[in-house]
């Protein structure tokens, strides 16, 4: 058995099991481990130049891989710094393992130089913690970590390692352990057959059904289940926010997503229902609008991994806990073996209803507007130009994000990479270039906004530095587009600290960096500007693009309305 | 309606407080607390009582359970069960008073733990209500001066058992 000390531990621990790259920032208190990095050959670690970037980069990787991304930071501000990225992940169930360096054991709880409660700090936004006393326990709290990370419903998990316990000269016996014991941890691996069949039998008796899936059918990997659930009986589907992709988005039985910024009619198929099939999502506030006027007619069949999200905030009829790929393919085995067709006569009805409400177009716009650029013909250029080629996208937080939501047709579940549940700006870029450094063939977009690519701007730096070509589209309209948007209708346009003055020329911000930058300031030159930037595949591009800033995401929810309670432009409503 | 949370958790640094900060982090509230190493030293017992709606009761212990370290829990309040509090109350006892005090506690089935010229300390256990009502009668003949309880505790009725 070999003699390591606690660092050399972490980094051969991470090294077997099969951890490629670490996103991190060296400290004091880290030293010891970062030292046991550098003899390390199979190991990257990128340096970033904030430690919220190494949060979202590792989080960027997890969500297009489903594996947990791994954060070093060093005790008290680089803790603190990662504490945006871990709440961030949390709120989306992103599985990420954060070892944060903590004080020497013997100076914890002296207000020490660069001391923070970690363990206390991240508490709430976390699915667990551990803080390491002795150097002997880090292999088995680290395979915890990892499993507790990465089953059941995924989220965040954090390691506190005082300085003393990685002392490189105190040597421990050192094996992986390929068995982890918790007995008071044990996720559902299947849901309850009864309820499953109880469901089927639900549905299939339906009149006017909705499939309502979200993040938990991506994080499932039951995309394909869900497709051949909903094509064998014919259903609608509406993929939310965190979902999209779940269902291929060009598909005709795509209805767009649901909720505040949901299509007319996703919103109006959830409305007036009389059965949803929701998967993996959890009735989010932006999904769901007042509750007491969700649905009115709906029965509802809840399937998530996670009891406590089912009847959180709409009480479930069927609720069904399980992993969602398990439950959909029992779902269909019962659909099979029932050979029972869907209330045939009763869906054709439904889907004429369907069609009519959308006919209206799903997210229309001013398509014809030649003198300046609308932000969703940004996104449908952005699509057009990159609809063949193996593309994720990423994006901040705003109005640029609903507008590639609404506009780029995900057909494959994980291209789609969002802070949905924080709202975190500043998540798009650093995302981005997680997933570029482990897909380097694919293309790698980030949808931003000129307010949030300022927010982790820097990290231009630590794409020179590894060379991540990733491709920057900046809808730059020169205000803070959501806040604008809800100033103008619910504020009479008391525009408080929603402009930006000072902006940075982009381009030559990029340039000083060896990047290349792009300007784009009319809709005629978008085309070809945006296949020119894609077509460099080796450097990182940042289009600039000038966009209408008076542009309102559209349809938009009233405010505690119920589901078809929406303004479909800044005059008409339903 | 108050319900009675009973919960076995790793005895471990930091449970505790993970409990806790449930609590007040989803604004629930807990109305009292009481912990302790059971007859296995790697766990323990919890026992808290708590107001709420069904949905909230439903919420709490669904959020308790997908804490790592709660290993198991029930809801007490739910089938018959036995709850008891302690209460250790000290009053003012002089001249005359100290007879009727002294009778008082004998009826409540307490017990006098502590003796001086103008006080007694009385130690009582008993449910939740017994307590209150001791309390009451006894700050009606005589000068409260501390009241320190415990919260409640409790198990569960005949065979059915909350272990690993």
């Amino acid at each position: 058995m070999e003699l390591l000390s606690g660092a050399e531990m972490v980094v051969r621990f991470l090294r077997d099991e099969g951890v490629k790259y670490v996103y991190g920032y060296p400290g004091g208190a880290l030293l010891h481990l970062y030292d046991a990095l550098f003899k390390e050959k199979e190991l990257t670690h990128i340096l970033v130049r904030h430690e919220q970037a190494a949060t979202h980069m590792a989080d960027g990787y997890a969500r297009a891989t489903g594996k947990a991304g791994v954060v070093f930071v060093t005790s008290g501000p680089g803790a603190t710094n990662a504490i945006t990225g871990i709440a961030t992940a949390f709120m989306d169930s992103i599985p990420m393992v954060v070892i944060s360096g903590q004080v020497t054991s013997s100076l914890i709880g002296s207000d020490a130089f660069q001391e923070v409660d970690m363990v206390g700090i991240s508490r709430p936004i976390v699915k667990h913690s551990f803080m390491v006393r002795h150097a002997s326990e880090i292999p088995e709290i680290m395979r915890k970590a990892f499993y507790i990370a990465e089953s059941g419903r995924p989220g965040p998990v954090v390691i506190d390692i005082p300085k003393d316990t990685c002392n490189p000269a105190e040597k421990f016996e050192y094996t992986f352990p390929e068995k982890v014991k918790l007995r008071s941890y044990n996720p559902v691996q299947r849901g309850h057959s009864g309820q499953i069949r109880k469901a089927v039998e639900l549905l299939l008796s339906a009149k006017r059904p909705i499939i309502c899936s979200g993040g938990g059918v991506i994080l499932g990997h039951a995309a394909a289940q869900l497709t051949e659930l909903a094509r064998r009986l014919k259903l609608p589907v509406s993929n939310t926010l965190m979902g999209l992709g779940g269902y291929p988005g060009s598909d005709k039985q795509f209805i767009g997503m649901p909720g505040m910024h949901g299509s007319y009619t996703a919103n109006m198929v959830m409305h007036h229902s009389d059965v949803i099939l929701a998967v993996g999502m959890r009735f989010d506030d932006r999904v769901t609008n007042d509750i007491s006027k969700f649905c009115p007619n709906a029965k509802i069949i809840h399937i998530d991994i996670d009891p406590a999200s089912i009847s959180k905030t709409i009480r479930a009829d069927i609720p069904i806990v399980g992993p969602v790929d398990n439950v959909l393919t029992e779902m269909i085995a019962v659909v099979n073996e029932l050979s029972k067709e869907a209330n045939e006569k009763a869906l054709i009805d439904w889907w004429k209803q369907i069609d009519e409400w959308r006919s209206k177009g799903l997210f229309p716009y001013d398509k014809e507007n030649e003198t300046i650029i609308k932000p969703e013909f940004v996104i449908d250029t952005l699509y057009e130009v990159t609809k063949d080629r193996d593309t994720y996208v990423t994006s901040d937080v705003g109005q640029h994000q609903m507008f590639a939501a609404q506009h780029y047709l995900f057909d494959k579940p994980n291209r789609w990479i969002n802070s949905g549940g924080l709202g975190t700006m500043g998540f798009g870029f650093p995302a981005a270039m997680g997933i570029k450094l482990n897909f380097p063939d694919a293309d790698v977009a980030c949808v931003t906004g000129e307010g949030s690519i300022q927010m982790n701007i820097q990290e231009l730096s630590t794409c020179l530095q590894y060379d991540l070509p990733v491709k920057v589209i900046c809808l730059n309209n020169g205000v803070l587009g959501m806040v604008r948007q809800w100033q103008d209708m619910q504020y009479n346009s008391r525009y408080s600290h929603s402009y930006m003055t000072s902006l940075p020329d982009f381009k030559k911000l990029v340039e000083s960096y060896g990047h290349v930058g792009i300007g784009v300031e009319k809709a005629t030159d978008l085309k070809d500007a945006m296949q020119e930037a894609f077509a460099m595949k080796d450097r990182l591009v940042f289009m600039d693009i000038k966009t209408d800033a008076s542009e309102h995401v559209y349809p938009m929810q009233i405010r505690d309305g119920s589901m078809r309670d929406m303004w479909l432009s800044k005059t008409e409503r339903t | 309606m108050r319900h009675i949370i009973s919960l076995l958790m790793e005895n471990e640094p930091g449970a505790l407080s993970r409990v806790v900060g449930l609590f007040s982090q989803r604004n629930y509230n807990i109305e009292s607390l009481t912990v302790a190493a059971t007859e296995d030293p790697t766990v323990s017992r919890l026992t808290l009582t708590t107001q709420g709606k069904p949905e909230v009761i439903e919420q709490i212990t669904k959020n308790l359970n997908k804490l790592i370290e709660v290993v198991k829990l029930v809801n007490l309040s739910e089938s018959e069960h036995i709850e008891r509090e302690l209460l250790l109350i000290k009053v003012k006892a002089t001249g005359a008073q100290r007879s009727e005090v002294k009778r008082t506690v004998d009826i409540f089935r307490g017990q006098i733990v502590d003796v001086t010229p103008n006080l007694y300390i009385v130690q009582l256990s008993g449910s939740t209500s017994k307590v209150d009502n001791f309390i009451a009668t006894i700050g009606s003949m005589s000068t409260i001066v501390e009241v320190v309880r415990t919260g409640v505790t409790g198990i569960s009725r005949a065979d059915k058992v909350l272990s690993i």
